[in-house]
């Protein structure tokens, strides 16, 4: 039976009622209590498990979302520790209590933007656009510059006029794509935050 | 981590020497409050600077920044001399019996081989063993012979006496030998040390050496391998782990198999040099099986087009000359070299060293992508800041396309933490406006360019066009399905070893271990080590079960520890050489009779009895741990001290060759180092508790617990310089100057250096001109570039600076 705290209170005053506690006189407090106590205010959200995005303790997080009521899409609401996690038990730090402020930050990027060379401002573009402009600059260049073979004639295949910095907080998926996709097209400069 | 976060619990002493886990990770940290509180555990904090680990320590030492191989030398000259070591084990497990090679030798801070023209050790032939006719390493059991390992240690070590360490380091020496002690009560299989670090470590020129004195340490007193002992790297971002394992590295690919280099021009080359053969009768030498990961690994990135007859597309991975790591990279971008820069949240304006020079780069550049989920300095490195930015975007002709990423609660997929636990996480919502997930830009990317390739031509398509690429929905990959091909699966079918007539696994299948994989071509897997994560039984990333029957914190079915679901690293050297736990206190895994039993799994063949006398470190061809190194390290087989780029004095042990030998300096950079008589003061750089990198100034509850950028320092430069508490002070280096507000703190005093006072400055890393924090010049303005002899991590942690009074920065606007 799920029993939500608003329901769990009624039935602690009722079994207050039942017991010495009742005889004494606190009855009354217990229905005050209970008719005091607002909805829960996770009751309706959905609770997704999660990992907290900053260090790598990897303490384990509860993602509270619900349905936005305006256009029915569901907004974090709320993110606290998982006390299932055997590492963090629950607890959280500085960093990772106040997470759901990166979530919302007013500095999250929602558009893919463009700088033109000499311009002092970035103008909003398509994906189309930005993704077709980057393989574009990126073939043009590797065309131009890839290297087939060394000066003693051996095959090197390398591409060493772009190089490509990884994410070292994107998932191990992301990053396996990410490698298979620079090491095909001949990138040696291919590192991440480990050493740095 | 060779341990894991819940295993700093069973640790009899825990020693944070280069790092700050109470600030930096302060929910691991629990642990080490954990082994406080119910295991009797004592505490060591060995910091420049008086942290908030060190304020919940038993034992407080200070030392001057850059000077962590003075101090561990003299630990280990303690141990040795006072007999503190762990016999048995330092005997069976390690080369401290191995006889090196006559011609090996130290002399006036260098080792044999230098070459001074090059300023590298060209000749390391000499960093070895002796070998008899069969290939085999020499050994003296009676360790009577001067050149054994343990013994030339010994000479190695013998400078650094307390006085030394003193002199070098400033740590007072009673409180020195007080660090020693404790550590010493560990030194005999009942108790346990474990060693805490972090970035107080790597950020050095002496980074790699500075880890490997802890694990040679962690070796005489026998605390490797067993429950709350290891050498534990406390790792920074939330899959750095995992994207090291996958070799987002120039010189690497995933599992931690090498690239091959210009010298390798075949894949016979490649292999010459790879499978390592035993050289002790017997052992395992598990690199013997290199070619069944190498081969599985170019199936997974090119399928069907990597075959025995083309050497399985040996010739689509890219042969390297030299590394090329940021600071290279970076060198390139200032010398006009490079042309295009992908940055996948990755901040390099903030994160790679002598910010001027990062600058320049960026400013060379035809074009610049930024992946990322929040603004970033690197995305606006062309935007007028005023002083923290000056720059004219006019004569910046850099083009720039930010490309705007999901952030962790937006998307599912795995993540791999500091102690190899790959937890999966679940999506919550969709990310914000047209934001997408890095898997679908990256897909992205390679549709277009494949359909370039493909349609107009161009150099070497080959490997583009054939990238193995066998998703559902090719635009956006499920992660379930990479990591599926990061686990492997069987390409044919694959008869059973026993009962050639039965079949083991039927194509497709995904294999459930990494003993299964070949080098015919008939297995698949991305990443050997990660063998096992998803199997036929399931994605074992997900497994939720936190339960803990051994009650030592291994909880073997929470998610999956790479290799192999094993939760301690070399556990078998947790029992002596017959098999039998060394004591009843530290038991973890032990020979019954026929198989080798425990709450862990075993990091060792199970069946394999111990009078076969394999040794427990069977991923080396010796099986024994290396006191000497051989020819591993590009700086030398022991560790030794030099001071950093930024040297404050001249080394005490060698003034001739003070800072060191094999470090790499770019000619751009020779003259961007500080010398004392101009920049008098030691600065290390730090993270604090309230703050993520480059990411939280963009978060508001962060900024308003720590709204700006300071300067911690001690009372008496303060007193000195006439600056109060709140004051503006100016910090300059040879490479540039910032403004900060002065933090007067008794945490930092002063360090006896030779005898004279060094004050130390303390600079928080997170500030920068993008975000809601008050805007500040970031401090990698001042440091300079320059790494790691080893891997080339920045010397972030120890350089000269001066510091004055100065007026407020012209604007402190608070930025929306």
């Amino acid at each position: 039976m799920a029993v939500t705290r608003r329901q769990f209170m009624k039935v602690s005053a009722a079994g207050l009622a039942a017991s010495s506690v009742g005889a004494l006189g606190f009855m009354e407090a217990g229905d005050a209590l209970a008719a005091g106590v607002r909805p829960f205010k996770l009751e309706k959200a959905t609770e997704t498990r999660n990992t907290c995005p900053y260090c790598a303790v990897s303490c384990g997080v509860l993602v509270y979302s619900v349905a936005d009521a305006k256009d029915a899409k569901p907004k974090v609401i709320h993110i606290e520790g998982d006390s299932d996690n055997p590492i963090n038990r629950g607890t959280l730090c500085p960093r990772g209590a106040a997470s759901l402020g990166f979530v919302h930050s007013v500095n999250r990027l929602k558009y893919p933007m463009h700088r033109k060379p000499g311009t002092d401002k970035f103008e909003r573009v398509s994906w189309d656009f930005a993704m077709d402009r980057i393989a574009k600059l990126a073939k043009e260049d590797r065309d131009k510059n890839f290297i087939a073979k060394n000066r003693d004639g051996v095959t090197v295949n390398r591409w060493l006029s772009t190089g490509f910095l990884g994410g070292s907080s994107c998932s191990n998926e992301a990053g396996y794509l990410t490698y298979k996709v620079v090491r095909s097209t001949g990138i040696l400069a291919l590192e991440n935050q480990a050493r740095i | 981590m060779t341990n894991s976060w819940n295993d700093i619990k069973n640790a009899d002493v825990v020693i944070i020497m280069g790092g700050n886990a109470a600030e930096a990770h302060p929910c691991g940290f629990k642990w080490v409050t954990e082994a406080k509180a119910n295991n009797g555990a004592k505490l060591i904090v060995v910091d420049p600077r008086f942290t908030r680990s060190a304020a919940v320590s038993d034992l407080y030492a200070p030392l001057r920044p850059g000077t962590d191989i003075a101090f561990l030398s003299g630990v280990m000259r303690y141990l040795l001399a006072n007999g503190k070591i762990h016999q048995e084990y330092v005997k069976a497990f390690t080369n401290a019996s191995y006889i090196v090679k006559e011609g090996y030798g130290f002399q006036d801070g260098l080792f044999t081989g230098y070459d001074e023209a090059r300023k590298t050790y060209v000749d390391r032939s000499k960093w070895d063993y002796e070998f008899d006719e069969q290939g085999m390493a020499k050994v003296d059991d009676t360790l009577l012979n001067p050149r054994c390992a343990i013994n030339l240690l010994k000479a190695h070590v013998d400078r650094y006496t307390p006085e030394m360490v003193e002199r070098i380091c400033g740590t007072p020496k009673d409180k020195f030998l007080k660090v020693c002690e404790l550590i010493a009560t560990t030194a005999n299989g009942e108790r346990s040390m474990t060693s805490l670090y972090a970035l107080g470590w790597t950020q050095h020129t002496t980074g790699a050496q500075n880890i490997r004195s802890m694990a040679m340490i962690q070796l005489l007193l026998g605390n490797l391998g067993v429950p709350g002992g290891g050498v534990n790297a406390l790792r920074g971002h939330s899959n750095v782990q995992g994207i090291t394992d996958l070799a987002l590295l120039s010189t690497s690919t995933p599992g931690y198999l090498v690239l091959p280099t210009e010298k390798e021009a075949t894949y016979a080359d490649y292999m010459k040099s790879r499978a390592f053969k035993p050289i002790r009768p017997g052992q395992t030498s598990f690199w013997q099986n290199y070619g069944k990961f190498f081969v599985s690994q170019q199936k997974s990135l090119f399928g069907a087009a990597a075959t025995k007859d083309n050497d399985w597309a040996y010739d689509y991975l890219p042969k390297f000359d030299v590394s090329y790591d940021v600071l290279k990279m970076v060198d390139m971008m200032a010398g006009g070299q490079m042309n295009g820069l992908f940055c996948q949240g990755l901040n390099i304006l903030m994160a790679a060293p002598n910010k001027a020079k990062v600058a320049a780069g960026l400013a060379k550049l035809k074009w610049l992508v930024t992946i990322d989920p929040l603004e970033t300095e690197t995305a606006h490195f062309w935007e007028n800041h005023g002083e923290y930015n000056n720059v004219d975007p006019k004569a910046i002709q850099t083009e720039v396309i930010q490309l705007p990423a999901t952030a962790y609660a937006e998307e599912e997929g795995s993540a791999t933490n500091s102690s190899r636990v790959i937890q999966w996480h679940w999506k919550a919502v969709e990310g914000p406006g047209e934001s997408r997930g890095d898997i679908q830009i990256i897909a992205d990317l390679q549709r277009r360019l494949r359909a370039l390739y493909a349609k107009d031509g161009g150099v070497f398509p080959d490997p583009i066009l054939n990238t193995a690429w066998n998703y559902a929905k090719p635009e956006n990959p499920e992660p379930a399905e990479l990591l599926k091909e990061l686990n492997g699966y069987a390409v044919e079918d694959l008869p059973d070893p026993a009962d050639p007539t039965k079949t083991m696994l039927k194509a497709g299948q995904l294999l459930p271990a990494f003993a299964l994989m070949r080098d015919d071509g008939k297995t698949s897997g991305g990443c050997w080590i990660y063998t096992g994560v998803y199997t036929e039984a399931g994605n074992m990333a997900m497994r939720r079960d936190a339960a803990d029957p051994t009650g030592l914190g291994i909880h073997p079915n929470w998610g999956f520890s790479w290799p192999a679901n094993r939760r301690i690293l070399y556990n078998r050297a947790s029992a002596d050489p017959a098999g039998k736990p060394w004591s009843e206190r530290k038991k973890y895994i032990s020979w019954n009779g026929t198989r080798w039993i425990g709450g862990d799994v075993p990091d060792y063949a199970p069946t394999i009895a111990p009078d076969k006398s394999v040794g427990p470190f069977i991923m080396n061809q010796e099986g024994t741990a290396r006191l000497f190194a051989r020819a591993a390290m590009p700086d030398g087989p022991f560790p030794e001290h030099y001071e950093p780029m930024d040297a404050y004095i001249a080394n005490p042990l060698h003034p001739k060759v003070s800072t060191n030998p094999a470090v790499r300096v770019f000619a751009a950079d020779a003259k961007t180092f500080g010398t004392p008589d101009k920049f008098p003061i030691v600065a290390t750089s730090y993270r604090l508790a309230e703050h993520f990198h480059y990411w939280t100034k963009n978060v508001h509850d962060n900024t308003i617990l720590q709204p700006e950028m300071f300067v911690e320092m001690g009372e008496r430069l303060a007193k000195a310089k006439g600056i109060q508490d709140g004051d503006w002070v100016e910090i300059s280096s040879q490479r540039g100057a910032i403004k900060a507000k002065a933090c007067v703190t008794k945490r930092i005093r002063p360090i006896m250096v030779d005898g004279k006072p060094c004050d130390v400055v303390g600079l928080p890393i997170h500030y920068g001109f993008i975000g809601l924090a008050r805007k500040s010049q970031p401090v990698n303005t001042l440091t300079p570039s320059v790494g790691d002899a080893s891997v080339n991590t920045p010397e972030y942690k120890a350089f000269l600076v001066d510091v004055k009074k100065t007026t407020p920065p012209a604007s402190q606007p608070a930025v929306a």
